[in-house]
């Protein structure tokens, strides 16, 4: 049994939402570039300039990556050998976010009721956070502050298994395409299939956050992916939706076991300023 | 495709040479406001009283700013998805805003609006706010301050850059822009 101090997860928080939103992930920037390269419309080859423009500035500054710096979400694999001390586990995750988003001017982006009266709450609190009891006494945070504009151009269905991969595929493609340049491609698209209901979207949004060029372990699937992506970068949606090759990064898979009357499936869209960042305690 | 550098407030002779592609650096006051400011701005014009500022030849910019910095006079700035402000933008157009910066495809009513008002909507680079923070000059709040992010603010801009998304002739280059990939492709 390890103790756990909640304040080291405090002062963990508080660093990630930062870094998180201040630098672009190594993959994500050199799939950029080659995008830049790539591209041959003026327009494209213009917008992929001033993003990659955008990561020099925001490192060297310290200013967020893009102003929309996110809900806080959080995926932490907490060993089952950690004990927590010092105070309640949630409270110390929300104090990282409410001071990382104070000190490191971060938006605040939430407000405190959805429909009525959606005033914002100051401090970008509540995060969401997804916890997982795994073994050992380690505890993984991962970061992910995901912004609204992807955010709203995702969707859940409850598909038929007569549907088939074909159906699977038109699905997410056909997301894509209607989400045009709202999402601020070229965008990640994460794929959650089977779980259930809610289970499908978490999977979609986990699967933004593999590596690029990391392919799904089940070569089936792996084909899948590769598949997804030729077709969405043929739509010519292109940076920021202006016309162009690239359209997605990348197209991850994630999925897992389900009810032999369902098939979910849930598209998560990420926008080009996709950020994560993880810590080990 | 051409590229101008234009002050504002925009007139007539400004926009009528915009095409959609075109690259323009935008410079002087524009303004900012999201989605709650809309609602506001539209309901004060249907009790006819007065806005916050002079929306004739005016530019309205779709932004939330994060927080400034000590010694920046704003924080990252890019552009929010326009097609929340769609409801209410041809009720400002036909008021006399000329211009919207913003991201993502406009709907119809929007675009009939932009033709018979003689306007235009520029596409700033989403997530490329911290480059786009640089061309702000100064950052005043002027009204509804109790949005914080939302409230509408006064910039002053300095060659601010953007991308011409729909001109006064109707055209769209979200549309155009694909389809002319989708051509290309297919020679």
């Amino acid at each position: 049994m390890r103790d756990i101090n909640v304040s080291e997860l405090t002062n963990a928080v508080k660093k990630l939402v930062m870094d998180a939103n201040y630098y672009i992930p190594k993959d994500i920037r050199d799939s950029l570039e080659k995008a830049y390269k790539d591209e041959t419309s003026q327009s494209a080859k213009s917008i992929l300039q001033m993003i990659l423009k955008n990561h020099d500035i925001s490192r060297e500054k310290k200013m967020p990556l893009c102003q929309d710096t996110g809900v806080a979400v959080f995926f932490i694999d907490i060993g089952q050998d950690v004990h927590f001390v010092g105070g309640d586990f949630e409270d110390a995750i929300n104090e990282g976010v409410r001071q990382g988003y104070i000190e490191g001017y971060l938006r605040k982006s939430l407000v405190n009721d959805p429909v009525i009266h959606r005033v914002n709450t100051k401090d970008n609190t509540p995060a969401i956070i997804y916890p997982r009891i795994v073994p050992g006494e380690k505890v993984k945070i991962v970061a992910a502050p995901k912004g609204g504009g992807a955010e709203n151009m995702s969707e859940v269905k409850m598909m038929k298994a007569a549907d088939g991969i074909e159906g699977v595929m038109d699905f997410v493609v056909e997301r894509v395409k209607k989400s045009g340049g709202n999402p601020c491609p070229p965008v990640i698209v994460g794929v959650g299939i089977g779980g259930d209901f809610e289970m499908s979207a978490l999977l979609a949004k986990k699967a933004l956050f593999r590596n690029i060029g990391e392919r799904n372990s089940d070569p089936e699937y792996a084909e899948i992916e590769k598949e997804l992506l030729n077709r969405i970068n043929a739509l010519g949606i292109g940076p920021m939706g202006l016309g162009g090759k690239t359209t997605a990064l990348e197209v991850f898979i994630e999925y897992m076991p389900c009810h032999i009357a369902s098939m979910p499936v849930a598209v998560n869209l990420n926008c080009h300023a996709t950020r994560h960042k993880e810590i080990i305690l | 495709m051409a590229e101008y550098r234009l002050e504002t407030p925009l007139k007539d002779e400004d926009i009528e040479k915009l095409k959609i592609g075109d690259t323009v650096y935008l410079s002087g006051v524009i303004y900012t406001a999201r989605d709650a400011a809309h609602k506001r701005l539209v309901d004060l014009i249907k009790d006819g009283k007065e806005l916050p500022f002079d929306i004739k030849g005016a530019v309205i910019y779709y932004v939330g700013p994060a927080p400034a910095k000590p010694g920046y006079p704003i924080g990252s700035a890019g552009p929010t998805t326009s097609y929340r402000m769609d409801p209410y933008a041809p009720v400002l157009l036909d008021n006399g805003l000329k211009g919207m910066i913003g991201k993502g495809p406009r709907s119809k009513e929007v675009i009939d609006a932009m033709v018979r008002n003689k306007a235009v909507y520029f596409a700033a680079t989403g997530g490329a706010a911290a480059l786009i923070a640089l061309s702000v000059v100064s950052a005043e709040v002027i009204a509804y301050e109790d949005l914080g992010t939302e409230a509408v603010r006064k910039l002053v801009v300095k060659d601010f850059p953007c991308i011409v998304a729909n001109d006064m002739y109707g055209n769209d280059m979200y549309k155009e822009g694909v389809e002319q990939f989708i051509k290309r492709g297919k020679i």
